[in-house]
């Protein structure tokens, strides 16, 4: 079983939360995976300390045109979606900084003229963390647009054993990178503030959640600090809320100095392990 | 000569589009007949490749010239590729004043891309 922990926006505790989540399942026989799936700023390993012995590049396949058998077709420009491949009269341009590496353009070459080429976007990185948890992060090249690839196989780095459970800390936000990371999850996490900014977020990462036809829970963080608009919109979607971290200056204070909440509160784990109980009953 | 003109309406009195690869219409005016034809640009809502399918299109156009107010590193290389020539609006407030300003010499030619670019993949 996957489960995503997402937030629509930035500054939620989201990696906190899962953080806990994954120091909290560590007795229950096998320990569980983590996936720090936020490319282009990870920072669960703060929390949780891994130690990284595998390294591996991820490359796309960037297409490169061979003028002397290019015909000047078009077919190429024509099946490419991201517009990475055009025609400007009687030149075929590619755009690396657009292409997404998908291979369609050259399959459909009548004349063979497109070559790939490997370009390396990003590293995987993985070893054990904190309580041995198997951790595995993505990181995507600075100045790299990408980071749909270096998730995608982030996420099949690491191959579960059976039953194994698999923590993947997504990107805050709700672009392309975000519905990579919950692509494929059995549950997602919605970590939220209880302001307007935290429903607005909470909202579009619900849509996102509804469309990928993904069963969702809530975890309200920093409780107390906003409104019950969060409470109220949960109610009417019928979204469950699993847990709520109250606002607390002890709680802000830990995670500022890279502690999870079963760090600064101990009997915290056992509230993260009935919320794991309860993702189990509603998926 | 032909020059493109991005416009966010289609015709020759339209409110120009100081967007390139997201204008809405691009209207094609001939300098010397002030004849025009209008497209609505392909790529308007386009998620992104906006610049590049925008080029794409106006070098399929037949243009040798394009006035915009904004043209992006992509769009900025696809449209140098093929040697169509990018101007800036300037003052220009619709296409008219923006075919007179050009046949007037008086718009500055974007030799660089304006700006760093909007994509996202
Ligand atoms: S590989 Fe895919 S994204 Fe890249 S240029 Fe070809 S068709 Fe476009
Ligand atoms: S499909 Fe192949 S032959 Fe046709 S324009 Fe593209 S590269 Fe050239």
């Amino acid at each position: 079983m996957r489960i995503a922990v997402a937030s629509g926006k930035g500054g939620t505790g989201k990696t906190t939360i899962a953080a806990s989540l994954a120091l909290s399942l560590t007795e229950a026989g096998t320990l569980p995976i983590f996936l720090d799936g936020d490319v282009e700023a990870p920072n669960a390993h703060l929390f949780l300390n891994p130690t990284f012995e595998k390294r591996q590049e991820v490359a796309i396949q960037i297409p490169q045109v061979d003028d002397d058998k290019c015909t000047y077709c078009g077919k190429c420009a024509e099946v490419c979606q991201y517009h990475a491949i055009v025609m400007m009269g009687r030149k075929t341009l590619v755009f690396p900084q657009l292409c997404h590496g998908c291979g369609s353009c050259a399959r459909v070459c009548p004349e063979h003229a497109i070559r790939e080429t490997p370009q390396v976007i990003g590293v995987l990185e993985r070893g054990p963390a904190r309580s041995g948890i198997p951790f595995a992060r993505g990181m995507l090249n600075i100045g790299e647009p990408m980071a749909v690839p270096v998730i995608r196989q982030l996420k099949h780095w690491i191959e579960p054993r059976a039953g194994q459970l698999e923590i993947l800390d997504a990107p805050p936000g709700t672009s392309c990178p975000v519905v990579e990371s919950m692509r494929g999850a059995d549950f997602i996490l919605l970590v939220t503030e209880p302001t307007p900014f935290g429903l607005h977020d909470l909202r579009l990462a619900v849509q996102v959640a509804h469309e990928l036809k993904i069963p969702i829970g809530v975890v309200i963080n920093r409780d107390g600090i906003g409104d019950d608009r969060v409470d109220a919109f949960c109610q009417s979607e019928g979204l469950p809320i699993l847990m709520r971290v109250p606002f607390e200056r002890a709680i802000a204070e830990g995670i500022a100095r890279g502690k999870t909440l079963v760090d600064i509160h101990p009997e915290y784990t056992d509230r993260f392990r009935q919320l794991f109980m309860q993702i189990a009953a509603l998926q | 000569m032909k020059i493109v003109i991005s416009a966010i309406s289609p015709d020759l009195d339209s409110v120009i589009d100081p967007r390139f690869g997201r204008a809405a219409y691009f209207v094609v005016v001939d300098t010397n007949t002030l004849e025009w034809q209008s497209y609505p640009n392909p790529g308007a809502n386009a998620s992104g490749g906006a610049g590049t399918q925008a080029a794409q299109y106006i070098a399929r156009l037949g243009a040798g010239v394009v006035v915009s107010g904004d043209f992006g590193p992509n769009a900025y290389n696809a449209l140098d590729a093929a040697d169509i020539a990018m101007y800036l609006l300037g003052t220009s407030q619709t296409v008219r004043e923006a075919v007179e300003n050009y046949k007037a010499d008086q718009l500055a030619s974007a030799s660089a891309p304006t700006s760093p670019g909007h994509h996202q993949r």
